[in-house]
């Protein structure tokens, strides 16, 4: 059952640029970004002081986010500073996530000498695009922990000499701290990876029919999947302010 | 291919239960809070799943790539 179906892990290179090689999924997410930063210009020109019904609807979604984030950290100003970030995240990977159901993403491309090289390709199933993501997030929550505790507060966190309980606890902490570039990644990875060849398969089992509700879910996961990177990288910058016990 | 998928489904099939008993549970005892704790119950579901869905990816990579 191999023919009709091909899944592709990895995105390919279109072109390069000064010798840095250009992938069909780099491509996308260049799209979606000038997409956004399109949307963002015109929605920021068309702002009124009293707001109509969209800009009403949009003012009431980002004041309810900033007021859970509030909640979260337990301080104003740092809700404020880090709500560009979390909400920006949101969007780019719920962007991302729903346009790959467009028609024309995979099957948009060229083609010569019998081979296939489609234009765009989700960058959300390529894992090169997470892993940068997932960076971003693990280099902003050291970064956060490291600026708001003090460095020798923050690594005494995961050095710790008091007891050798301690030291070990400390060592798992920092072990699960580096797993976290992993579970972030995997996580997004997977699941817009496995949504794409379950689509594909399902087209492949009963055409037409089964794919139509499949494709309902898999947007459907793919903004709870943004979700959860954003709230993610929220809750572990809360866990990284947090100072340790014992350091008062 | 379908052994790897099996056997990693388990234990999320095994974690999504207990999670959906909980929040069952806990809707049961506090009928008022059901928006708070199925939005949580959902976010506790995805990190489960995302386990099983690890094994999935597996699979589909060994039988496909």
């Amino acid at each position: 059952m191999h023919e009709g179906i091909s899944v592709v892990l990895k995105a390919e290179q279109v072109g390069s640029v000064f010798g840095f090689p250009i992938t069909n999924s780099l491509i996308m997410a260049w799209l979606v970004m000038i997409l956004l930063i399109l949307g963002a210009y015109f929605f920021g020109r068309s702002l009124t002081l009293v707001p109509g019904k969209f800009q009403a609807g949009v003012e009431w979604v980002f004041e309810g986010a900033l007021a859970y984030m509030t909640g979260v950290l337990e301080s104003e100003v740092l809700a404020r500073r880090f709500f560009p970030l979390i909400a920006s995240l949101f969007l780019f990977i719920a962007a991302i996530n729903e346009i790959e159901f467009f028609p024309g993403v995979g099957s948009l491309g060229l083609s010569h000498a019998s081979e296939f090289l489609p234009i765009l390709h989700t960058p959300t199933a390529d894992l090169n695009f997470t892993l940068a993501l997932a960076m971003i997030a693990f280099i902003t929550i050291e970064v956060t922990g490291i600026t708001v505790l003090g460095f020798s507060k923050y690594a005494r966190k995961y050095v710790n000499l008091k007891s050798p309980v301690g030291f070990v606890v400390g060592l798992i902490e920092l072990i699960s701290n580096l797993g976290r570039l992993v579970s972030f990644s995997f996580r997004l990875f997977g699941n817009i990876f496995a949504g794409e060849v379950m689509v594909l398969v399902a087209a492949y089992f009963l055409p037409y029919v089964l794919p139509a509700p499949l494709m309902g879910f898999e947007m459907f996961i793919g903004l709870i999947q943004a979700l959860v990177f954003a709230m993610l990288t929220l809750f572990f910058i809360k866990l990284a302010i947090v100072a340790p016990e014992g350091a008062h | 291919m379908a052994i790897a998928a099996g056997l990693g489904v388990i234990g999320p099939g095994i974690g999504i239960g207990l999670i959906g008993s909980g929040a069952m549970n806990a809707i049961g005892r506090n009928p008022e809070a059901s928006g708070k704790i199925v939005s949580n119950m959902i976010l506790a579901i995805v990190f489960t799943e995302a386990l099983g869905i690890l094994a999935l990816v597996v699979a589909f990579i060994i039988k496909f790539v």
